[in-house]
């Protein structure tokens, strides 16, 4: 079963294929239900199938209606808020809300140098491109060494991201990844553990940032989980330096990480505009 | 008729399509290619087919059940007690249920059968009112070692996983006896001739790769005189149902998928291998020129299921 990268609908073969098939219903409408296209229309139609069925724009890619959005949308919130422990649910709201968000995110990354070459190259963060064994050497304080001893620390791993699914822009759907691969580098850079406390801070922080509703959502309705003592912290001290640092910084994802490892992690604070985390 | 009722869907060409594929579907049984068949809406080849379903199967195995119940709205429930209805077993029955997977049919069997048996325990109770106490002993013993009067049922599935989470649910429901769990293909079943009183398949058989084999099969592993009985989706007779349940089926089922299971492709497979399947009549056909005899079937919910039954004579 190949994957077939298609251009964006509307183009011209599209719309023949999609009028031969126009014709083809409207005799079959002719003759009455029931009937049987000829065996030209069959192939075609056949055909058509078979290309909508692969109308990929990505590998991944599951084309959805409008109405499947919304569901989407209600369903994977509901299913969030119901299991914290269904990442895939937060990740389709991500997708099936950002819509307008990851356009003026996307902007912002071709008006800014360093993003518009993350745009134009692609890099991805992953197990098989991540030179772990390099990092690790890095002399403390930088952001690679931060970075491997967050992985470690968290027990967590640059491979459980999920890949996008319901975003019908391939160039969009390249930002929304690059958005959940960076979103551990911001736990490094902002000095956030992935426990609850730490993911609610981080998403208010990305929330100012990006504008995903996905973020907003989260940002407002994770903090129920949290006990008194935790909320308290949050409020007085977390909440407050994560939207001044988010308000402060420049975009996140016009950065070009993979190229900063070397960087100490305070610098690399200094350059985007985090505020240095507030002593709890 | 098919232009207007895509224009008052959405306007995207996936509806064109959907309805494209009912239309010419219901002939379009097998590609002209050697060895190619369908995979919902896909051309795969033959042996690529087992190994998809295998995968689709393995991966829904646990959420099976609370899967059914969302997309039907437990309706698939009913759907199941009036194919035991229909089949009216009585105690001593054997019993074949292939694609059996979580056991829902084998359950039902066994409830059937046990109540079945207890009219007849107390049946025999009311017309032997003079007995010596031996006799009532005897009679007490016999009750207790056959409650099920010898009847029994093997689930047979291709799927290891379907099988698991059907013999945990048989420990937590407490089915232990009368039951076996084997592993088979439909196609090729690890049984000898003439084995069987009853073969059931319950919405198994549209995901076999080679439907008349499976047929066959059926033929060789049932007694003579046994009864073929297959619970299955099938085609909509009413047009306006059939709207609504194609708008379900395509838009919602698949979203329910992603949601609960967390898998969107396996449900999507679900719903087109549901359009691919022949329709009733055509389905009767292919029963009939296996050799069962009095081949019937019987609609359920407008068409949305059908039950079609057939005896090796």
């Amino acid at each position: 079963m190949g994957t077939l990268l298609r251009r964006a609908p509307g183009s011209l073969c599209c719309q023949l294929r999609l009028r031969r098939l126009q014709e083809a219903l409207g005799s079959s409408a002719a003759i009455g239900r029931g009937h049987r296209l000829c065996h030209a229309d069959q192939a075609a139609a056949a055909d058509h199938v078979e290309d909508e069925r692969y109308y990929q724009l990505y590998p991944g890619h599951i084309p959805t209606t409008p109405l499947q959005k919304a569901l989407l949308a209600a369903g994977s919130a509901f299913m969030a808020l119901y299991d914290p422990y269904r990442h895939d649910m937060v990740a389709v709201l991500g997708e099936t809300t950002g819509y307008l968000a990851l356009q003026s995110l996307r902007e912002r990354m071709r008006n800014d140098p360093e993003g518009y070459r993350v745009l134009q190259e692609r890099p991805r963060i992953r197990l098989s491109s991540l030179d772990m064994n390099g990092l690790r050497e890095l002399p403390e304080g930088t952001f690679g060494r931060e970075y491997i001893r967050f992985l470690d620390d968290n027990r967590v791993s640059p491979d459980t991201r999920m890949p996008t699914k319901f975003v019908d822009d391939e160039e969009l759907a390249y930002v929304i990844q690059r958005y959940r691969e960076v979103h551990d580098l911001m736990h490094t850079l902002l000095g956030m553990p992935t426990n609850m406390l730490g993911e609610v801070v981080v998403k208010w922080f990305e929330a100012v940032q990006t504008g995903l509703p996905m973020c907003i959502l989260g940002a407002m309705f994770g903090p129920v989980r949290l006990n008194a003592r935790k909320l308290q912290a949050l409020t007085t001290a977390f909440i407050p330096w994560a939207v001044r640092s988010g308000r402060s910084a420049n975009c996140i994802l016009n950065f070009y990480y993979e190229t900063r490892w070397e960087q100490t992690v305070e610098s690399l604070r200094e350059e985007i505009g985090i505020l240095p985390p507030p002593t709890v | 008729m098919g232009v207007t009722a895509c224009g008052a869907l959405c306007g995207r060409h996936r509806q064109l399509l959907l309805l494209l594929a009912r239309g010419f579907c219901s002939g379009f049984r097998r590609f002209s290619a050697e060895g190619e068949t369908h995979f919902g809406f896909q051309t795969v080849s033959e042996a690529e087919k087992g190994e998809k379903v295998y995968q689709v199967f393995e991966s829904v195995a646990k959420k099976y059940d609370v899967m059914n119940d969302s997309m039907s709205l437990g309706i698939h429930r009913l759907w199941k007690d009036i194919l035991l209805h229909q089949m009216n077993p009585y105690p001593g029955t054997q019993l074949l249920d292939v694609a059996g997977g979580t056991g829902d049919i084998a359950f039902r069997f066994i409830n059937y059968i046990r109540s079945q048996r207890e009219r007849q325990v107390q049946q025999k109770l009311r017309s032997h009112q003079n007995l010596s106490w031996q006799e009532i002993l005897k009679s007490y013993q016999e009750g207790e070692q056959k409650s099920l009067g010898g009847s029994h049922v093997v689930v047979c599935d291709i799927n290891k996983e379907m099988l698991t989470v059907g013999k945990q649910k048989a420990c937590h429901l407490g089915y232990s006896e009368g039951l076996s769990w084997v592993v088979g293909n439909a196609e090729e079943l690890p049984f000898n001739d003439d084995k069987f009183d009853i073969y059931t398949i319950a919405f198994g058989i549209r995901n076999v790769t080679l439907i008349d084999q499976a047929l066959k099969e059926a033929y060789r592993v049932l007694k003579p005189g046994g009864r073929f009985l297959c619970l299955e989706f099938s085609q909509v007779n009413n047009p306006l149902i059939s709207r609504i349940y194609d708008l379900y089926s395509f838009q919602i089922i698949p979203v329910l998928g992603e949601i609960i299971a967390g898998d969107w492709k396996s449900y999507q497979y679900l719903v087109e291998s549901i359009r691919r399947f022949p329709a009733q009549e055509e389905f009767k056909e292919m029963i009939e020129d296996t050799g069962f005899l009095k081949v019937e079937y019987r609609n359920v919910s407008s068409g949305i299921v059908a039950i079609h039954s057939g005896f090796k004579l």
